[in-house]
């Protein structure tokens, strides 16, 4: 396990410096912040005071390796909008975000194994074709859209919940249901596809002739196996809620880090910027170990255990075969284009 | 069982009968799916033609007709979909929109299916350091969320809409870099690759005959999907302000536009929207049966008229029925 821990954290390293390399590269390229935080009849060398104080005289390649230098003392740099630690501030607006997903994924993740299921039962029954028309429109709806039209419909119309804002639980109605939309359609589509070949394989009609009821079967047997391929969509669709997130808290005024972020660009808060960036990156890093660690656990076949390593081993020797990755689209066989589709949205 | 040995029966004469339906059929045979076709189609030609015959009634303002309801016949056709604080018609605007939208949406596409499959393609052939380190730049890609990367590029370099286009191609690259590779990877070691290798065949000619021809339906049912993708993207990036630009108009700015006044004139944020979610369904309906129509284990279902197929169906499902009741007993 610890061997794989450690190839997992050495391929997703590269990663993400890519990203943070190129955030900072990008960042600096929108112009210069002492036009933004300085008055218009500023002096020359107050701009140059104050391109001194942020380290913004330096070459962007010294700025860089000064930037890397201060991660690994855990200094992330000073916001110029408010002077305070960059990480603090990202840090203090993750939990907003966190919540919100965590919220998020667990009712999408409930409806849609309930609601697959049940269309799973009965292959293109009426309840079958009403769940995939259902989800497949849950899927292509823009979320900014459906915000608007929660906040036309339930906080101007009906006037039940407040435009804006996290206090009390009606805040949180329009954000959850705004978000819960698209992961909701995508996991219907997956989990159904993945209990149609699971209904058919001949454990169940073991368990069926054996005398199991129809709710054991399905529950027990059906899903424990459906389930693999609905973790990997449900972990990148988690990632994908970081898009949905910007959106949404800017519409919402959710003083989460997708609101953060925006803000930072729009006022070139460099700092705070590349911290929500590397906080954001190291979130999804982890997410992706959990996933794997969950994978690992629902489906003995690919625990990286001695024994699996010897297979490996041998399979890579007789050649090259498709499939030996856990996470390669042909699992889900029917929604795999959904599957790829929306990797890492 | 008898059932379905009859069913099967009936499966195969009808097969052998008309065994090869042309796609135009198959997509008949699915109704959805011919409405989806259908709306589809309007809307390219809405936005091929659309805006040559809206001529300037686009930016026409007519303060005579601030802010109308939509559905009022008696405004006239111009303001059926109502009009907003300057009295510009929403017809009109979104009409014109739809090309702005499409220009984006299209070329985002081809230009990411075009690149990610012929590399994916190319990459799963070879196998070995290029698709390593193909994969690798594919998972660098795809290891941040890309509306965000869209941000930041976009404030960086001005959001016109090639800059658009060009961000939104790179970050779908992956996709179906991706999805090439593995199928491609796959298709290397069958035994016809082998034939045409043993023959001689240089490898890109191998690949251009013997390897993409059977990617290409994947591929094709993918970028259908991406299209949806891709216009929900542009979007979400015209609503945050670093889409496309006023004076132009895409179905996501209309919604930005419009949503300051969604206490007074609500048509003019909902309306567009409704257009973005009907153009993103009919797409996602028509990949659907593309799955389908392009699976040779499914495609019988769209081969066989409805009748014989619910026929079909029903004694599968008889025969289903039968086997758990036997194996209950």
């Amino acid at each position: 396990m610890l061997t794989y821990l450690r190839k997992r954290i050495i391929a997703s390293a590269l990663p993400l410096v890519v990203v943070i390399i190129g955030v900072f590269a990008l960042a600096r390229m929108t112009g210069n912040p002492a036009a933004l935080y300085l008055p218009l009849n500023a002096t020359d060398t107050m701009r140059e005071e104050f391109a001194a104080r942020n380290g913004l005289d330096q070459p962007i390649l010294v700025q860089m390796a000064q930037y890397f230098g201060g991660i690994f003392r855990l200094d992330f740099g000073t916001s110029m909008r408010t002077g305070e630690d960059a990480a603090t501030m990202a840090l203090r607006a993750f939990p907003a975000t966190l919540q919100l997903a965590a919220t998020t994924m667990i009712i999408a993740i409930l409806l849609a194994v309930v609601v697959g299921s049940v269309a799973a039962m009965k292959p293109n029954g009426i309840w079958d074709r009403c769940s995939s028309f259902i989800s497949m429109t849950a899927a292509s709806i823009p979320d900014f859209w459906l915000a608007i039209v929660g906040i036309w419909v339930f906080a101007i119309t009906l006037g039940w919940v407040p435009t804006s804002g996290v206090v009390g639980a009606a805040a949180w109605f329009l954000p959850v249901a705004t978000l819960v939309m698209r992961p909701f359609g995508t996991l219907v589509q997956v989990i159904r596809g993945a209990m149609v070949s699971a209904l058919s394989e001949p454990y169940i009609k073991l368990a069926r002739s054996k005398g199991a009821t129809e709710y054991r079967v399905i529950g027990q047997h059906a899903l424990r196996n459906a389930a693999a391929p609905g973790l990997t969509v449900a972990g990148d669709l988690t990632v994908g809620l970081v898009n949905g997130a910007v959106v949404v808290e800017t519409i919402f005024g959710w003083p989460g880090i997708g609101k953060l972020m925006i803000d930072s660009i729009m006022q070139r808060d460099f700092a705070v910027l590349q911290a929500c960036v590397l906080l954001t990156a190291v979130a999804i890093f982890i997410l992706n170990i959990l996933i794997d660690l969950g994978y690992a656990l629902l489906d003995p076949r690919v625990r990286p255990s001695a024994g699996a390593r010897k297979r490996r081993k041998a399979r890579a020797a007789q050649g090259p075969t498709q499939g030996s990755d856990p996470r390669t689209p042909q699992l889900v066989g029917a929604s795999m284009a959904t599957t790829e589709s929306i990797r890492g949205n | 069982m008898a059932t379905l040995e009859q069913a099967t029966q009936l499966t195969k004469g009808k097969k052998r009968s008309d065994s090869r339906v042309s796609m135009f059929t198959m997509l008949l045979r699915d109704r959805f799916a011919t409405v989806a076709a259908i709306f589809l189609t309007l809307v390219v030609l809405t936005a091929i033609f659309g805006p040559a015959l809206m001529g300037d009634r686009a930016t026409a303002q007519d303060l005579m007709f601030m802010n109308k309801a939509p559905f009022d016949p008696a405004n006239g056709w111009l303001y059926f979909l109502g009009s907003d604080s300057l009295g510009r018609s929403v017809l009109a605007r979104m009409v014109v929109a739809t090309q702005t939208t499409l220009l984006v949406a299209v070329p985002a596409v081809l230009v990411a299916l075009i690149i990610g499959s012929l590399w994916g393609v190319w990459a799963g052939y070879h196998r070995g350091r290029r698709e390593a380190v193909s994969m690798r730049i594919a998972d660098i890609i795809m290891s941040f969320p890309s509306l965000l990367l869209a941000v930041v590029v976009l404030f960086v370099f001005n959001p016109s809409a090639a800059n658009i286009v060009l961000i939104l191609a790179i970050t779908r690259i992956p996709i179906y870099l991706r999805t090439a590779r593995a199928e491609s990877a796959e298709l290397q070691s069958r035994t016809f690759v082998d034939a045409a290798r043993t023959f001689g065949t240089k490898s890109n000619s191998i690949i251009l005959r013997h390897v993409i021809p059977v990617v290409t339906p994947t591929l094709l049912t993918l970028a259908t999907l991406e299209f949806c993708f891709v216009m929900l993207a542009e979007s979400s990036l015209s609503f945050l302000g670093i889409g496309i630009q006023p004076p132009d108009v895409s179905w996501g700015l209309m919604v930005a536009q419009g949503r300051q006044y969604l206490q007074t004139a609500w048509w003019l944020s909902i309306l567009p929207g409704l257009a973005i979610v009907l153009t993103a369904v009919a797409a996602n309906v028509l990949a659907a049966w593309m799955r389908i129509a392009t699976d040779p284990a499914q495609r019988w279902r769209l081969e066989l008229d409805r009748k014989s197929t619910k026929a079909f169906e029903k004694a599968t499902r008889q025969a289903a029925k039968m086997q758990v009741k036997k194996g209950n007993d």
